[in-house]
């Protein structure tokens, strides 16, 4: 069964143009991941599947119902987490979460159980404000608020901007433990670095996907030859890279340069491109300790192909 | 020549000691990373740095003046750049650059060419009238950066300058941060992006208040058995007892 649809989603501010004609659907019981940068559409899509935003035009259904003409059926069977902390700063850990709980007709003690994990590590600051917690203590109340009322589809929009890698990694620990509880996950995030532990990932720009697929897939997809180069002077490789004629793009990416080759200077295509004869033009410029090798592209690399 | 140099820096709140005894000292035309979990330390660090918030204990120094006892020196010798805020976005593009300006006491004659050449050398020209919530998000970070060291800074505090930015734009602005420090501007930068730290010359990591671990980032992934910085931080992170 299909979670949630979206056919041809427009939707203007102005003159901008947020999102220009997106569909994708979502399986019940996936973690779906819309990968893009800020600015991308986002929070529009999540604000349009949540009923808080309409669209311009086209259709959108959640969970079997119309985001227009039912959207009071599923605000009350999903939960969401907007990119901006939105719980009540004045009132504690624990009076947030009962007000949650209350609004859905339901008790703490009921679904207590999806909560538990998560909610045990800020137990013992319930008695605090929640204007007055870390940025992870928030995060994690955050959740447990989305939580609360058992929803069929959780939408998280950007839960992990501006967190830690270690901190970061615990929190798609529990994602999926809740995909285990059979609930429908619809999460963004900048980080390209989340993407493979989503089971399928829209990776968006400027209003529209670029791609959906299996993160596995859009790997596999990747067409460039993509190499990696370290030298004795990585800040001048990078300039010297971009001069070559063969070199189509190059990039730092960590330790080493990503570059790609343009397709005219492949062997196969009559070119006459080979590391060896890169690596003895770039010890004529200079360098030392030269080590270019092919490598597999990660999803960053994947995104900068199909945003070039 | 050390731009920065901290001395057994302390900060508590309370009970709660935000920032224990760092000592470190950084060069001038350096790329420092400034690494740490959430609550590990790094904002209430950088803000005693930049003459915000007053030591507890221990001492420190910015383009040679005492953090302490010459905080508004401090100031006027450095640039900072956040992700949260940085440019107003109701301003044009020249506006902002001219308030920057003017906000650090440079010469009124001298702001209007040096916005002039700024643009040129970014490309920008065609953008000097726009106003900034117009651009899209990768100028606007390359806009903050130069505005953060418009009147020449000895040193930039670059405060997760590149979150949410696509992966190109995050690129190039790191490229722009090498030609700063190409010029003798030393950098100061937290990140959340481990790929990143592999750009600094130096990295330290904080874990509870401490700096736990400082080195280049080759030697730091030799010392702990690492492929990369990213397996360096949870190391060092998952040591963490607060929070």
């Amino acid at each position: 069964m299909k979670s949630v649809i979206v056919q041809d989603i427009k939707r203007n501010y102005g003159k901008v143009e947020a999102l220009k004609g997106i569909s994708f659907e979502v399986d019940a019981g996936e973690i779906f991941g819309i990968i893009g940068p800020d600015g991308a559409g986002k929070t529009t899509l999540f604000r349009i599947l949540t009923t808080l935003l309409l669209a311009d035009s086209g259709f959108a259904s959640v969970d079997g119902n119309d985001v227009v003409k039912e959207f009071k059926s599923i605000r009350k069977k999903i939960g969401y987490m907007p990119g901006r902390f939105s719980l009540y700063q004045d009132l504690t850990v624990e009076e947030n979460l009962k007000i949650f709980a209350t609004i859905f007709e339901t008790t703490i003690e009921e679904n207590y159980h999806l909560i538990k994990d998560i909610y045990q590590q800020i137990e013992p600051f319930k008695k605090r404000k929640a204007g007055a917690l870390s940025g992870g203590m928030k995060q994690k109340l955050a959740l447990s608020c989305a939580l609360i009322h058992k929803p069929v589809v959780l939408f998280l929009d950007e839960p992990t901007t501006g967190v830690d890698p270690v901190s970061r990694k615990e929190f798609w620990e529990m994602l999926d433990k809740l995909k285990h509880q059979g609930i429908t996950i619809l999460v963004s995030t900048p980080y390209m670095d989340e993407a493979s532990l989503c089971n399928r990932i829209g990776l968006i720009q400027d209003g529209n996907f670029l791609k959906i697929d299996t993160p596995e897939n859009i790997i596999n997809q990747y067409e460039n030859v993509l190499l990696a180069a370290q030298s004795d002077k990585m800040s001048k490789l990078l300039k010297d890279l971009r001069a070559e004629a063969d070199v189509h793009t190059c990039f730092a990416f960590g330790d080493s340069h990503h570059i790609t080759i343009k397709k005219e200077s492949l062997v196969e295509n009559g070119g006459n491109f080979s590391i060896e004869k890169l690596t003895s033009e770039l010890s004529k410029k200079g360098h030392q300790g030269i080590h270019i090798e092919p490598i597999k592209a990660g999803i960053e690399d994947c995104f900068m192909e199909l945003a070039d | 020549m050390k731009v920065i140099e901290a001395e057994n820096l302390t900060k508590r709140f309370g009970q709660f000691t935000a920032v224990d005894h760092i000592s470190f000292a950084v060069e001038k035309g350096e790329i420092f990373g400034f690494l740490g979990a959430n609550g590990a330390g790094k904002t209430t660090a950088m803000r005693m740095l930049c003459g915000l918030s007053k030591p507890t204990s221990g001492k420190g120094t910015v383009s040679g003046f005492d953090i302490d006892k010459e905080s508004e020196a401090v100031k006027k010798s450095i640039g900072y750049m956040s992700q949260k805020f940085a440019l107003y976005e109701d301003l044009k593009v020249w506006e902002n650059l001219r308030l920057y300006g003017g906000i650090y006491g440079m010469d009124n004659k001298a702001i209007g060419p040096k916005i002039d050449e700024l643009l040129q050398q970014l490309g920008f020209e065609s953008e000097k009238d726009t106003m900034v919530k117009s651009l899209p998000l990768g100028w606007k970070q390359k806009l903050a950066f130069s505005a953060a060291i418009f009147h020449e800074p000895k040193i930039v505090f670059l405060d997760e300058p590149t979150g949410g930015v696509d992966p190109a734009a995050r690129r190039q602005f790191w490229e722009l941060i090498y030609d700063a420090a190409d010029r003798g501007i030393t950098v100061f930068v937290t990140t959340h992006y481990m790929d990143e730290a592999e750009y600094c010359n130096r990295v330290s990591i904080m874990v509870d208040g401490r700096i736990e671990a400082l080195d280049t980032p080759k030697n730091l992934k030799k010392q702990f058995e690492a492929e990369n910085m990213d397996q360096v931080f949870h190391q060092l992170a998952r040591r963490a007892k607060r929070n």
